[in-house]
């Protein structure tokens, strides 16, 4: 029984399943919106994106 | 304090049980993240530096403008978001904040520090990538400043913390400035100086109402250290230097005749709040209270106006006429 809780690690309540939920959905639409606007920035600065005067 | 949740043994061996509550998986709902970023101050950081950014000269695109707004709301946010996890302590005890997520025990102090600090990284790195350098320096030292001058060292050890604290809520102007041309001059540094002085007379009225919190909490606010009276005489001083110098844009021709007379009629009625806190020999709460009020009027109203007037050259101007 001992070996057997163990190896079941940490069971989520239903409550710690929905917070993980909201929070991996949000990561996951701000790593899109990244991609995205990187992507379209690119697109708009052209060759000159590479250019990095300080 | 680490980067990992408190109380998670890597070394093996059985851990006890009050760690193992800590290291309990989190309840922490997007909204107690959000709510760890002060989206109030976040707004105010995105207009004036919105502020900044239209009414510099030359050409933006508007994706660019909107990813420096961006990055600005994002790097904002994690500032506010390392102050609450380095305050938690003094949040616990002041009941304007008991029941943010860290002292409300909704998210672990670890969890805001790596929330906070990756934030940070990616707004100053994205800002760098996309906009320009300057604009990214500038935001990296306005986190700094806030977290670690302000937050950290400040906040704790004098009761001039707000008002060189203020600093860092001034710059935004100039980060919109410098990611719209690359560059600053006087008229982003006269915006700064206008948050600069409007930062002790606003968190003063507002500590001489709540100063009984600060005094529990130990943080050496004016009216806990010096007392009501020093306080109400201060915020009158800078009050006094603060009226002028929102005139000024207008004086040295970056604004235009509305905003002068926007900048002088709220002006007079600052002073005459001001007046009235001083004035007030009681405890100061019901003058200081209309003046925190109509501070945020006043700062809202003046970069409002400036935005309006001479936004993307007077953009707005063009089309209402």
């Amino acid at each position: 029984m001992d070996h057997k809780r163990k190896d079941d690690g940490i069971v989520l309540t239903e409550a710690q399943k929905r917070a993980r939920r909201s929070r991996s959905i949000a990561i996951a639409l701000a790593l899109g919106a990244l991609v995205i606007l990187f992507y379209v920035i690119t697109l708009v600065k052209g060759p000159i994106v590479l250019v990095r005067p300080i | 304090m680490s980067l990992v949740s408190e109380g998670a043994d890597f070394g093996g061996g059985v851990p006890a049980a009050e760690d193992l509550h800590l290291a309990e998986p989190s309840l922490a709902t997007v909204g107690d993240y959000i709510a760890l970023m002060k989206p109030r101050v976040m707004s105010l950081v995105v207009f004036t530096a919105l502020t900044g950014l239209a009414v510099a000269p030359g050409t933006l695109h508007p994706l660019i403008g909107f990813t420096a707004l961006l990055c600005v709301a994002v790097g904002a946010g994690a500032a506010g978001c390392l102050n609450m996890w380095y305050d938690a302590d003094i949040d616990a005890r002041m009941t304007r904040t008991m029941r943010r997520p860290i002292p409300a025990g909704r998210v672990q102090p670890g969890e805001a520090l790596a929330f906070g600090l990756t934030l940070a990284g990616f707004a100053v790195v994205v800002l760098g990538l996309l906009v320009n350098i300057l604009s990214a320096a500038l935001l990296a030292f306005t986190i700094f400043f806030y977290a670690v001058v302000y937050s950290m060292w400040l906040k704790r050890a004098t009761p001039q913390n707000i008002v060189i604290g203020g600093a860092a809520g001034a710059l935004p102007p100039m980060i919109g400035w410098a990611a719209a041309t690359g560059s600053l001059s006087l008229e982003p540094v006269l915006l700064f100086l206008i948050i600069f002085l409007w930062t002790p007379p606003h968190f003063w009225a507002l500590a001489l109402y709540r100063a009984d919190d600060y005094a529990r909490a130990g943080v050496p606010m004016l009216p806990v250290v010096k007392g009501d009276a020093v306080t109400r005489r201060q915020i009158l001083q800078y009050t006094l230097v603060l009226v002028p110098l929102g005139v000024a844009p207008w004086l040295a021709g970056y604004a235009g005749p509305v905003y002068g007379f926007t900048a002088i009629v709220s002006g007079i009625l600052m002073l005459v709040l001001a007046w009235q806190v001083f004035c007030e020999r009681r405890p100061a709460e019901r003058a200081s209270r209309h003046l925190f009020a109509f501070s945020i009027l006043y700062l809202f109203l003046l970069f409002a106006v400036l935005l309006v007037e001479q936004g993307w050259g007077g953009l707005f101007g063009r089309l209402l006429a």
